[in-house]
């Protein structure tokens, strides 16, 4: 047998543009029969996308599908899952209000006499649960009775029941559950894979990815980094290809970044102790300089965007203490953050950053606007005046400062958040994942800015899911691990270092 | 709206402001009673007071333009308060008392003085609005601070209130007889003096909104509370100053309405006014889920939903058999607001005047 005669589905060449970025270019994936297959990429990797297009939701504007020898060209989700490609997403899709039995035979009940069938419905799902699953539950039950694990067992049920699936997407299933959990789904999993099902499984745990998968899909950036047999790559290998690179150049940046590092003032200007938070971060001890910038690694939830958070009063630490410029700071809040002049780029920019129904102008003078409060109220033309001047230093690219915010780009959207902080100029600049989903040469100019904003005497928290990005811009690096500050490294740092600081002990 | 003043003004502009469609609405209204309704453009002068059928839509309709301006910065913050007709009750409740405390000792007691008074108008005036004031105060908290969902914070208060307006009564229809006191809504200074009350109304709101960031935050906190957050705006104060100001406004229409009617009837003033508010506000381009909001196209929403109301009674629609005319005619109103059939409309002016899009 050929190796294309083992492979249900192949992605063949998939790009797909966003307006400002470059989401997936040229990416082949394959999947074999009775295999899973681990996807895995930090954030804006292209993970989601790829699997956008294959259930139908997005469509990509080159390459092709294969699935099961044919070329498939899936328009919708329901479209996907009747030719055999099911999804199951980490929040369970389903009527918890309903039973177990309802959920998995909706809209497919068996009747009698015009009326369903209700025994029979209930006979039929006990038996699809027990003899796809293993399962053995009282399907008359409403699933919200039941554990998040079992859900995802009924969503599993489900998709497999309607449309006998041959390819099966679980989406980060295992975030919310717990090791035993966890045990159960991959128990499903093995069964699934052992008739034949080839099983496509998304997850940032590692341990969960040397457990369970057979073959290993990294994306970086958009790009197909590789695909590896699960048991011929060790994790610190795995990690650097995720986040790291291949070559190390000794460029423009590196050279800005030495010329600024000499400006570091002793001091501290905002400095944490034992601050932490139970459930989130581990009580960590930080301390950020003027005129330095300091990069915090770590893997997708390591807690990187948590440490932001408490910095900035987001959520409220619950144990030790935070100074700025040596005086305790009690109300911790982000109005109060403003106050003492610390400022955060929050990680996800939709939800935390942009407010899309206002214009540009508005955005970026939001913040400033909050600092003084409701009637020290700022006049159109001061408001004009400074995104103005912001829009021509960061060169935002729009039609005008009257522009809705959420007619821009990525990348200016970016910008407009950077600008609403620099504009209320602060002193600490947090800035989670400035670069995110934002093409390569804005990515470079974000870089620089938070370099020349150090150099004029800021400190700044530079927090990016790629390695390459952290080492070129900071002057020192703390590195995060399982919700837990693990290392700090200051000066040179070779990049090996750090991934195994990342991977832990077991490396 | 300043902004397309200066461009010029295109077909495609013009659909796009926000008091395009809600004035298209009126205009139509006001030519369908231009066609079947003989007279109804008269304006008499009567001793020099203005007097006729577009007047009449104006002074009936203040109380729920009244009602629409708190209403306006509580949905542009992603709520809604249903309790507002409740507050009128209740505040025409603390006026009525106020004024007649005879209702207290259990006896209905028809003064016919119409210069008696217990406390004086100030008085009166004062502690109803407060009242009023407290009312959306404790709205404010329910949603801001405690977190419940908007619709069943209010709903409380919309449940108690009429409760709450008859125990100040004693359960009693309170009549008011205090000449004063009725003129807020039915005297006239050339034009009816509760419309000096809306304009006066207005014009707070809009200074306060427009001319402080507090429109800003409203806006904002609407559209994406979180960022607001993010960006240091207290979202928790402006709700409570919305909701606290929704009930001041509710407290006003209140003592128009009981001076109108001349009693402070807690079953029926204000009864379904919170639905007609909510109606305007939304015929007005607001949007329920919340964010950009216009105090004027609000004005006209609540004028469009009075003319239909006055129009309907004009042609003689019996009452009982309004309230189903007014749904039909909402809901062509609204469908005018579908994305679909705005971008019907903005095609066919495309294509009538060349005018690229």
């Amino acid at each position: 047998m050929s190796e294309s005669d083992q492979n249900i589905l192949a992605m063949e060449g998939i790009g797909k543009a966003f307006p400002g970025v470059q989401a997936l270019d040229d990416v082949s994936v394959t999947l074999r029969k009775g295999e899973i297959l681990c996807l895995v990429g930090e954030n804006g990797a292209g993970k989601s996308t790829l699997m956008k297009i294959l259930t139908g939701v997005d469509q990509p504007d080159s390459g092709r599908i294969i699935f099961d020898g044919k070329e498939i060209h899936p328009k919708s989700p329901q479209h996907a899952q009747s030719l055999g490609i099911s999804t199951v997403y980490q929040e369970v899709n389903l009527c918890t209000n309903l039973t177990v039995a309802e959920n998995i035979l909706l809209g497919r009940e068996p009747h009698k006499m015009g009326r369903i069938d209700w025994t029979k419905t209930n006979a039929l799902a006990a038996e699809t649960l027990q003899r796809l699953l293993g399962v053995d539950i009282d399907v008359t039950k409403p699933l919200s009775s039941y554990t998040v694990a079992i859900q995802q067992m009924v969503a599993i049920a489900r998709a497999l029941y309607i449309a006998s699936a041959k390819v099966l997407i679980l989406d980060e299933p295992t975030s919310s559950l717990d090791e035993n959990e966890t045990g159960q789904l991959f128990k499903v999993m093995r069964k699934l894979k052992s008739e034949g099902v080839g099983i496509i499984f998304i997850t940032h745990f590692m341990g969960q990815i040397y457990e369970i998968s057979d073959r290993i899909t990294v994306l970086r950036n958009g790009k197909l980094v590789g695909t590896y047999e699960t048991a011929s790559i060790t994790r610190v290998s795995l990690i650097s290809k995720m986040i790291g690179r291949s070559l190390v150049e000794f460029d423009e940046m590196t050279k800005i970044k030495l010329e600024s590092g000499k400006h570091i003032k002793s001091e501290a200007l905002l400095q944490a102790k034992g601050f932490g938070l139970t459930g989130s971060i581990q009580p960590l001890d930080l301390d950020l300089h003027a005129g330095e910038v300091v990069g915090l690694a770590g893997l997708l939830g390591s807690g990187r965007t948590e440490t932001a958070s408490i910095l900035f009063g987001v959520e409220k630490a619950d144990s030790g203490s935070i100074f700025v410029n040596g005086k305790e700071v009690h109300e911790h809040s982000p109005l109060n953050s403003i106050k003492q002049g610390i400022a955060l780029c929050p990680e996800d920019r939709k939800a935390a950053g942009i407010v899309d129904d206002l214009t540009v102008r508005e955005n970026i003078v939001l913040a400033i606007q909050a600092n003084k409060g409701w009637f020290k109220y700022l006049s159109l033309p001061e408001q004009y005046e400074i995104a103005e001047k912001y829009i021509e230093l960061l060169s935002i690219a729009t039609p005008s400062a009257d522009q809705p915010v959420k007619n821009l780009s990525g990348g200016n959207q970016q910008k407009v958040i950077l600008a609403r902080w620099l504009a209320t100029n602060p002193q600490v600049l947090i800035l989670d994942e400035p670069t995110r989903g934002i093409d390569v040469g804005t990515k470079a100019e974000i870089q620089r800015l938070v370099l020349s904003l150090a150099e004029e005497g800021k400190a700044c928290v530079f927090i990016s899911s790629e390695l390459e990005e952290v080492l070129r811009t900071s002057h020192r690096i703390v590195v995060l691990r399982e919700r837990q500050k693990v290392a700090e490294f200051t000066g040179e740092v070779d990049e090996n270092t750090i991934i195994h600081a990342i991977a832990g002990s077991e490396a | 709206m300043k902004n397309n003043m200066k461009k010029s003004f295109t077909w495609r502009n013009i659909t796009e402001s926000r008091l395009f469609f809600p004035l298209v609405a009126l205009s139509l209204i006001l030519l369908f009673d231009f066609i079947f309704i003989p007279g109804f453009f008269t304006i008499e002068n009567r001793e020099g007071n203005l007097h006729g059928s577009l007047i009449d839509i104006f002074r009936n309709g203040s109380t729920v333009m009244l009602l629409a301006i708190g209403m306006t910065l509580v949905i542009a913050t992603g709520g809604v308060d249903l309790s507002v007709g409740a507050t009128m009750a209740i505040a025409a409740s603390v006026a009525g008392i106020l004024m007649n405390p005879s209702a207290l000792k259990n006896e209905v007691f028809f003064v016919t003085d119409p210069t008696y008074t217990f406390q004086p108008l100030w008085v009166v005036i004062l502690s109803a609005l407060l009242v009023a004031i407290l009312c959306g105060f404790w709205n404010g908290i329910l949603v801001a601070y405690m977190r419940i969902q908007p619709m069943v914070a209010t709903l409380i208060l919309m449940i108690s209130g009429r409760g709450i307006a008859q125990l100040i009564t004693n359960g009693l229809r309170v009549q008011i007889t205090y000449k004063p006191y009725s003129f807020i809504g039915q005297g006239w200074i050339v034009l009816p003096f509760s419309l000096y009350l809306v304009a006066f109304v207005f014009a707070l709101t809009w200074l306060l909104t427009r001319k402080t960031a507090i429109g800003m935050f409203i806006e904002s906190v609407g559209t994406n509370f979180r960022s607001s957050f993010f960006s240091g705006i207290d979202e928790k104060k402006i709700k409570l100053l919305v909701y606290t100001f929704c009930g001041f406004c509710a407290g006003i229409a209140g003592l128009v309405a009981s001076s109108n009617i001349k009693t402070s009837d807690a079953n029926n003033i204000g009864l379904t006014t919170e639905l007609d508010a909510i109606l305007a506000v939304v015929i007005g381009g607001t949007a329920m889920s919340g964010g950009r909001f216009s105090l004027l196209a609000s004005m006209v929403g609540a004028l469009v939903m009075q003319a239909i109301t006055q129009s309907m009674y004009a042609i003689g629609v019996p009452a009982f058999a309004l309230q189903a005319i007014k749904a039909v005619v909402v809901i062509l109103v609204i469908l005018l607001y579908s994305e679909q059939v705005r971008s019907f409309v903005r095609s066919i002016g495309a294509s009538k005047k060349g005018v690229k899009s």
